[in-house]
C-alpha cells in the first residue's frame, strides 16, 4: 500500500526535482565575458557605464563612510562592499515612481532613488532630519526590525494597484531575514492580492555571524517563494547584469498585473555586519573572503566595459575623484544640521494639537532649552 | 434616530466614514462576505465593493504591515484584528512601526490608521480572547486608546478616530456588542477623543472606570445610593490620553476617588490614573485612592471568569472602604 503510494507521489523526489531547478542565473561571469548572450539586456553604452559609475561612487561611499565612522563622524553604519551589483543593478531596473523599503544596509539604492546623501549621513548621525524623505522620493527610512518592510511592502503594492499606478514596490531583505514570519507573511500577502511588489533577498552568506546553512533547510532562498505563489529566481548576485535582469523582469511582470516576484542574489559583504563592534575573523575564514573577492561585480564589469572601449583607469580615476566630492560636500551639509531638541522630538508625536502630558513635557523641555 | 446596538452603531460609523472618505479601507479575517465574526462589518462590501472592504489572509503581522504600506499610499486604514488577544503576533506594526512613522520621519510622514479589535470578559471564549490588554498598547507612545461604553459613544469615537492623522487603537468590549440598545443618529457626529464623560453626577465619591466597568460602575453607584451615597461615575472613554481636566476637577468636587478596570491590577490603566491624581489633586483628597481590579492572574478559565471579573459588588465595597476613611 505504501509502496504503491509513493510510486504515485513521491515528496523526496519532488523535493529535489524542485530544488535543482534553481540553478544560479548569471549573464556576466567572473571574467567579464557575457556566458547567456540570449540573456543580455544589451545596455547601451551610455547605461552601462552609467551603470558602472554608480556602483564604483557606491564602493568609495562604503570606504569613506568607514572612515567617517572610525573617525567619530559618522554613527551607526552598515558596510556594502561586495553587494553593489544585488543593491545598484537592481535599482537601476527601477523607475522613479517605484517605492523602495530598504533594510538598514540598503541606504545606496534609497540614495540614488533620490534621498540627498547628507540625510543618509544624519540618518547614520542619528538625526531626525536624515529620515524627513523630501516630497516625490518614494522611499522610507531604513527599516530596523529585519522583515518588517516585507509586510509594509505588501501594504504599499496593494495601495499602488488599488490606486490603479504602473509602479512597485521593492523591497530587501538578506538571508537572516528569510527566516522571519514577516517575511512569509509578506510575500504570501503580496502573492494573495496579486501586488505589484519585487521582494530581493540578498543572501550575503552571514546574517551577522550565523552562516546561511543554519538558517534554513531549504537549499535556495528563492524556492520559499513558490510556496507562495511568486515566481523566484536564484541569481548571481556579484553579477549586475544579471541582477539588472531579474529584476527588470520582476517589475514588468509586476506593472503588467502578474503579481509579485522574489529575487535571491547569490552575494557577500567584504566588510563586518555594522561598525559597531562585529569582527568578522570570528566566523569566516580569509579563504573565503578571497573567493568571494574573486567575483567582485566591479571587477568583471570593470573587465567587460574594458573590453567594450568604454571605460578605463582615467575615467575611474575621475568618478573616484567625483564620489570624494560629492561626499565631503554632503557631510559638509550634515554637519550644518542644526542640533535636535526635545521640544522638537515632542512636537513630532503628534499631528494637531498635544495631549496634555506632552503639552506639559514640551514646557518643561522649552525651559531647559532656553538656558 | 435609530435604536442601535453596540455592534449596530460601530458598522454604521464605518458605513459613514467609507461613504465620506474614498481613502477609508475597512479590511482584516473574514471582514467581507462574512461581514465580521461579530458583523461589524456587515453588508459593507456588498455596499462599498470588494475594493473598499475587504478580507485579508490570516496573518495579524500581515494586517499591519499591510496597514502600514496602505496608509503610506495615502489611505486611511481601517483593518480589524479578530480579537484583541492575538494583538501579540502584530505588536511590531503597532507599537514598534504605526507609533513612531510621524516621530521617526520628522513629521514627514503620518500613519492616519484605526486598529479596531474586540476584547473583554464574561462571554466564555475560549483563551486569548477576552484579555484586556489595552495597557500595553496604551504605554506606548504615540498610539493613542480609546474604549467606548456605549453604542452612542462608539459611534462618534470611532469616526472621530478614523479622521484622526495619528494611529488610534480602538477596543470594542465583546459584552457590551448586543448588551442594550439606546438611541443613536443615522447621521454622522463626532465625539473627541481624550475627552472623559460624566456618566453620572455625585459629590460624595467618584469612580472612574472604562469599557464594560463603567456599567459596573453605575450600577454600584445605584446602590450606593441606596444608602445616602452621592457617587460620580466617570467614563474615561478615551485611555490614552486620559482626559486630566475632566478627572481632576471630579476629584477637587468629590474628595474621594476609586479607579475600576477589568484588567489585572499590574495591567491596566488605573495605576496611571491614581498616580495622575495623587500629583495633581492630592489636598484634595480626604482617603486614599483605591483601586477595583481583578487580580494578577493570566486571564482566567470560563468557568472561573465570574469570580474573577470585577463586579458592582467589589466596587460597592471597595467604595465604602473610601467613603468611611
Amino acid at each position: 500500500m505504501a509502496s504503491q503510494k509513493s510510486k504515485q507521489f513521491d515528496p523526496v523526489a519532488n523535493l529535489h526535482e524542485i530544488e535543482e531547478k534553481f540553478e544560479m542565473f548569471q549573464i556576466l561571469n567572473e571574467e567579464g565575458e557575457i556566458v547567456n548572450t540570449d540573456a543580455d539586456p544589451k545596455l547601451s553604452d551610455d547605461e552601462l557605464v552609467e551603470l558602472m559609475r554608480r556602483m564604483v561612487f557606491t564602493r568609495i561611499l562604503d570606504q569613506r563612510s568607514i572612515s567617517l565612522n572610525r573617525q567619530g563622524r559618522l554613527g551607526f553604519y552598515a558596510p556594502t562592499a561586495g553587494q553593489e551589483a544585488s543593491q545598484i543593478a537592481s535599482h537601476y531596473a527601477l523607475e522613479k515612481e517605484d517605492y523602495i523599503l530598504p533594510g538598514y544596509r540598503d541606504v545606496p539604492q534609497i540614495v540614488w532613488h533620490g534621498l540627498p546623501l547628507s540625510k543618509a549621513f544624519l540618518f547614520s548621525r542619528g538625526h531626525f532630519i536624515g529620515n524627513q524623505i523630501p516630497e516625490g522620493v518614494n522611499v522610507l527610512p531604513p527599516q530596523i526590525i529585519i522583515g518588517a518592510q516585507y509586510i509594509q511592502a505588501a501594504g504599499v503594492a496593494l495601495g499602488m494597484q488599488k490606486r490603479g499606478k504602473k509602479a512597485v514596490a521593492v523591497t530587501y531583505t538578506g538571508d537572516g531575514g528569510s527566516s522571519q514570519g514577516d517575511f512569509y507573511e509578506g510575500i504570501n500577502f503580496a502573492g494573495a492580492f496579486r501586488s505589484p511588489a519585487i521582494f530581493i533577498v540578498q543572501n550575503n552568506q552571514f546574517a551577522i555571524s550565523t552562516p546561511r546553512e543554519l538558517q534554513t533547510a531549504a537549499k535556495t532562498i528563492a524556492q520559499k517563494g513558490i510556496s507562495a505563489g511568486l515566481p523566484s529566481i536564484l541569481v548571481d548576485g556579484m553579477d549586475p547584469l544579471a541582477v539588472y535582469v531579474a529584476t527588470r523582469d520582476a517589475r514588468e511582470r509586476a506593472v503588467n498585473g502578474e503579481g509579485p516576484s522574489l529575487i535571491e542574489t547569490m552575494c557577500y559583504r567584504y566588510g563586518p555586519h555594522t561598525m559597531a563592534g562585529d569582527d568578522p575573523t570570528r566566523y569566516r575564514t580569509s579563504d573565503t573572503d578571497s573567493k568571494w573577492e574573486k567575483k567582485d561585480p566591479i571587477v568583471r564589469f570593470r573587465k567587460y566595459l574594458e573590453a567594450k572601449g568604454l571605460w578605463n583607469e582615467e575615467k575611474e580615476a575621475e568618478v573616484i575623484e567625483n564620489a570624494k566630492e560629492e561626499i565631503k560636500a554632503a557631510v559638509k551639509e550634515a554637519d550644518a544640521a542644526p542640533k535636535q531638541k526635545v521640544t522638537e522630538l515632542i512636537r513630532n508625536m503628534h499631528d494637531g494639537d498635544l495631549p496634555y502630558n506632552l503639552q506639559e513635557q514640551y514646557e518643561i523641555f522649552k525651559e531647559k532649552e532656553s538656558k | 434616530m435609530a435604536q442601535m446596538t453596540m455592534i449596530q452603531a460601530i458598522t454604521d460609523a464605518l458605513r459613514c466614514e467609507l461613504k465620506d472618505d474614498e481613502n477609508v479601507l475597512v479590511f482584516g479575517e473574514d471582514v467581507g462576505v462574512n461581514g465580521g465574526v461579530f458583523r461589524a462589518t456587515e453588508g459593507l462590501q456588498k455596499e462599498f465593493g470588494e475594493d473598499r472592504v475587504f478580507d485579508t489572509p490570516l496573518a495579524e503581522s500581515g494586517i499591519g504591515g499591510l496597514t502600514i504600506g496602505l496608509a503610506l499610499q495615502g489611505y486611511r486604514p481601517v483593518p480589524e484584528i479578530q480579537f484583541f488577544g492575538f494583538v501579540y503576533e502584530v505588536m511590531d506594526s503597532i507599537s514598534g512601526q504605526l507609533a513612531r512613522m510621524r516621530y521617526r520621519t520628522g513629521g514627514a510622514l503620518g500613519a492616519p490608521v484605526t486598529i479596531r479589535s474586540p476584547f473583554g470578559g464574561g462571554v466564555h471564549t475560549p483563551e486569548m480572547h477576552s484579555d484586556s490588554l489595552e495597557g500595553l498598547v496604551a504605554s506606548q507612545p504615540g498610539i493613542k486608546v480609546v474604549v467606548p461604553s456605549t453604542p452612542y459613544d462608539a459611534k462618534g469615537l470611532l469616526i472621530s478616530s478614523i479622521r484622526d492623522n495619528d494611529p488610534v487603537v480602538f477596543l470594542e468590549h465583546l459584552k457590551l456588542y448586543r448588551s442594550f440598545r439606546e438611541e443613536v443618529p443615522e447621521e454622522s457626529y463626532t465625539i473627541p477623543l481624550g475627552k472623559a464623560d460624566v456618566k453620572r453626577e455625585g459629590t460624595d465619591l467618584s469612580i472612574f472606570a472604562y469599557g464594560a466597568m463603567v456599567h459596573e460602575s453605575l450600577k454600584a453607584a445605584e446602590q450606593l445610593e441606596k444608602e445616602e451615597y452621592s457617587v460620580e461615575v466617570v467614563d474615561l472613554r478615551t485611555i490614552q490620553p486620559l482626559d486630566i481636566e475632566t478627572i481632576i476637577a471630579s476629584v477637587e468636587k468629590t474628595g474621594r476617588a476609586v479607579v475600576v478596570q477589568e484588567a489585572q491590577k499590574q495591567a491596566g490603566i488605573a495605576a496611571n490614573v491614581v498616580s495622575e491624581i495623587t500629583e495633581r489633586a492630592i489636598l484634595s483628597l480626604e482617603a486614599p485612592v483605591l483601586r477595583v481590579t481583578a487580580p494578577d492572574t493570566i486571564y482566567p478559565f470560563p468557568q472561573a471568569e465570574a469570580v474573577w471579573l470585577p463586579n458592582a459588588k467589589d466596587i460597592v465595597e471597595t467604595a465604602k472602604k473610601v467613603l468611611t476613611f
